[in-house]
């Protein structure tokens, strides 16, 4: 997966500015930034859901899986009904197969028949992503999973994206997170790729006496954020 | 967008209550609006007290007995009286609120009847109103019955009047018998035999008889008085009636109010239910987050408005239908236009669809766009119904203009033309081209949605 250039504009203030990167297949990639860095922007661009001003991404919509940050699903229809419904409009071949599939990669076969709306804000979020993964996708984007989620269900979900065995492209506010689940990480700030690299490389750029956040934070404040 | 109509299908079926609302409640509306616009108000509650003496409301007009109580009889036909003994009772009935008004008929208004009937002079016989103000709306009803049933009573008296004055004239040119009372039947002569007498007696006279000249005036003056009087028949009846209405319909059609009402009721109903639902559809796929997820590849812009046109439009046209159907077996309209209605329904659904979509896709919360489908369409209702002449030329111009620009006004126009008969197509091109437009609006709403 490769950015070249990337561009979003919004009148008079740049969401993204040129912003470039690859991503390698099976790679774990966080995106972190603090508020209005462009994370989502960036990785709604890379999802097919925004057009950039200017730049171009190398995957097709079809390519990625996209899971944005509020879970994307009909609150009236059952877990079953959900995965059922994308499975279709996604074109897939076998829709039930691979709708028992997720149920039971999700451990949610037991809820399938319940309303989305009744499940708990973890359980939603699984959904969310199962529903990301129904193309079977080289790869998925992951618009701050975790937000929203108590520790537990936190736990839970990383643990569900882990085995996950794609390439995983996901934003967080959470730096332990970046730190824990990602082979590399993106710091944007204002809309700038700032730094390109392992989380281990970003502490070391900043001398190797902190702990990964606090590095992360002098590093925003060396470059002016 | 075969998936996605399923989808909002089942949502629909889920949601028992929102579709009960989406039904009851534009059909209850659209009753309402069809009652309100085909019946006036009841019969109001007015009070009446004839304080004329027993056996004194009788008057004698050339020898008939008329009874004036027959005349006010005619005023019940449109209020519903309380019948009292007392001016006092009458008024203080309108004081309590139990009725709208009173009607009092005087001591005297027999007796100035009479007098006046009888060219007796003093003033004509007075019928005291009393009206409760608090509902300017009953009052100005019960002013206009009361006023125009006594305009009745009036005429139907002076046409008493005339019709024996008339009687009169008949015996004064053509002879006859007239009743006197106490005397009995009196022989009239008339004019056209004292001509004839005077005639027979003038032929008997020498050519040079005195006589021959007078009699010969007198003869003169009983033709011309006979030809005249005979012309006053038609003048007085011009008096009872001096003026006649020719009603002639310049635009428009005739229709019953009943049916109109009917294309009124069904046109508020066809709109409320697509606006409200094709709006709320659209702004729920993105309150649910749905939106992004669904337009990235996997369903177009385009075809996710058309799914929720047909939808809406749909559903709409099966609730409209079946209320058609309903408030046919009442009003008794055309079974055999059915395909008309048909297609106006799908013409106003269409329209009224895109409107709907292009609110959902301009407010993004259903709640918003609920809000706004009926801030919207409320006011629209009621500018299609302001009927020209009824305000300033330029502003009713400028309001046809605002009607023209939302699917209502041509809906109605089209529905009306369905159920009652009249030209659809101008209409139905109408409500296409606003499909087209409310359509483009929500297409370019949904870029920033």
């Amino acid at each position: 997966m490769r950015a070249d250039s990337v561009c979003k504009r919004y009148g008079a203030r740049d969401a993204l500015r040129d912003v470039s990167f690859e991503i390698a297949s099976g790679e774990r990639v966080a995106v972190i930034g603090p508020n209005g860095a462009g994370k989502t922007t960036l990785l709604e661009i890379l999802a097919g859901a925004l057009r950039p001003t200017s730049g171009t991404v190398s995957v097709r919509p079809e390519e990625v899986g996209w899971v944005p940050q509020q879970p994307a699903l009909y609150s009236k229809l059952s877990v079953a009904e959900n995965l059922r419904l994308f499975a279709r409009l996604e074109k897939v071949e076998d829709v039930e197969g691979t709708v028992a599939r997720m149920l039971a990669q999700t451990a949610l076969g037991d809820r399938a028949g319940d309303e989305a709306g009744r499940l708990s804000g973890g359980n939603r979020q699984r959904v969310n992503i199962a529903i990301g993964l129904l193309g079977d996708p080289a790869a998925v984007l992951l618009d701050e999973p975790s937000a929203a989620l108590d520790p537990r269900q936190r736990e839970r979900l990383w643990e569900f994206i882990a085995v996950l065995g794609t390439t995983v492209v996901f934003s967080t506010h959470d730096i332990g997170e970046a730190e824990r689940f990602a082979d590399r990480v993106l710091v944007l700030a204002d809309g700038e790729l700032l730094f390109t690299g392992t989380p281990d490389a970003l502490a070391t750029t900043m001398g190797g006496d902190h702990d990964f956040e606090a590095a992360f934070v002098r590093f925003l404040h060396e470059q002016g954020h | 967008m075969r998936w996605l109509l399923l989808k909002d299908l089942q949502i629909l079926r889920r949601s028992p209550l929102l579709v009960a609302l989406l039904v009851i409640y534009p059909v209850v509306i659209a009753v309402l609006f069809g009652f309100a616009l085909s019946g006036g108000p009841d019969k109001p509650r007015v009070a009446f007290a004839n304080l004329v003496p027993p056996g004194e409301s009788e008057f004698d007009i050339g020898g008939r007995t008329l009874d004036a109580a027959d005349y006010a009889d005619q005023l019940f036909e449109s209020i519903d009286p309380i019948t009292v003994d007392s001016r006092e009772a009458a008024i203080e009935k309108v004081r309590s609120g139990e009725a709208l008004g009173a009607l009092v008929l005087p001591e005297d208004a027999t007796e100035r009847l009479r007098a006046t009937l009888g060219l007796g002079g003093g003033d004509p016989p007075t019928v005291e109103v009393y009206y409760n103000a608090e509902d300017p709306v009953k009052r100005r009803f019960v002013e206009a019955t009361i006023e125009a049933r006594l305009a009745e009573a009036n005429a139907a008296l002076s046409e008493a009047v005339l019709r024996e004055a008339a009687g009169y004239i008949d015996v004064i040119v053509r002879g006859g018998e007239v009743p006197v009372p106490l005397v009995g039947a009196v022989q009239i002569l008339g004019l056209e035999r004292s001509r004839a007498i005077i005639d027979s007696i003038t032929a008997e006279l020498p050519a040079d008889s005195p006589d021959r000249a007078a009699l010969e005036q007198v003869a003169r003056f009983a033709r011309l008085a006979a030809e005249n009087l005979d012309v006053s028949r038609p003048i007085l009846a011009s008096i009872g009636s001096p003026v006649r209405v020719e009603q002639t319909v310049v635009e428009g059609s005739r229709t019953p109010l009943d049916a109109f009402a009917v294309a009124v009721a069904v046109a508020v109903s066809l709109m409320f239910v697509t606006v409200l639902l094709a709006a709320g559809l659209l702004a729920l796929e993105r309150e649910e987050q749905a939106f992004g997820r669904l337009v990235r590849g996997l369903v177009s812009r385009t075809a996710l408005l058309t799914e929720k046109v047909v939808l809406s439009a749909l559903c709409a046209l099966a609730v409209t239908l079946a209320m058609l159907f309903g408030l046919a077996a009442f009003v008794g309209l055309d079974w055999s236009r059915v395909p008309a209605w048909l297609a106006a329904l799908l013409g106003g659904a269409l329209g009224f669809a895109a409107m709907g979509v292009a609110i959902g896709g301009l407010a993004r919360e259903v709640r918003v766009a609920s809000l706004l489908a009926l801030l919207l369409t409320l006011p629209i209702v009621f500018l299609a119904l302001v009927p020209s002449g009824s305000v300033d030329p330029l502003l009713y111009d400028v309001v046809n203009v605002v009607s023209g620009m939302f699917p209502f006004k041509p809906s109605l126009r089209a529905l009306d033309a369905a159920i009652n008969g009249g030209d659809l197509l101008l209409p139905i091109v109408h409500l296409l081209a606003l499909t087209a437009g409310f359509g483009a609006i929500a297409r370019a709403a949904l870029r920033r949605f």
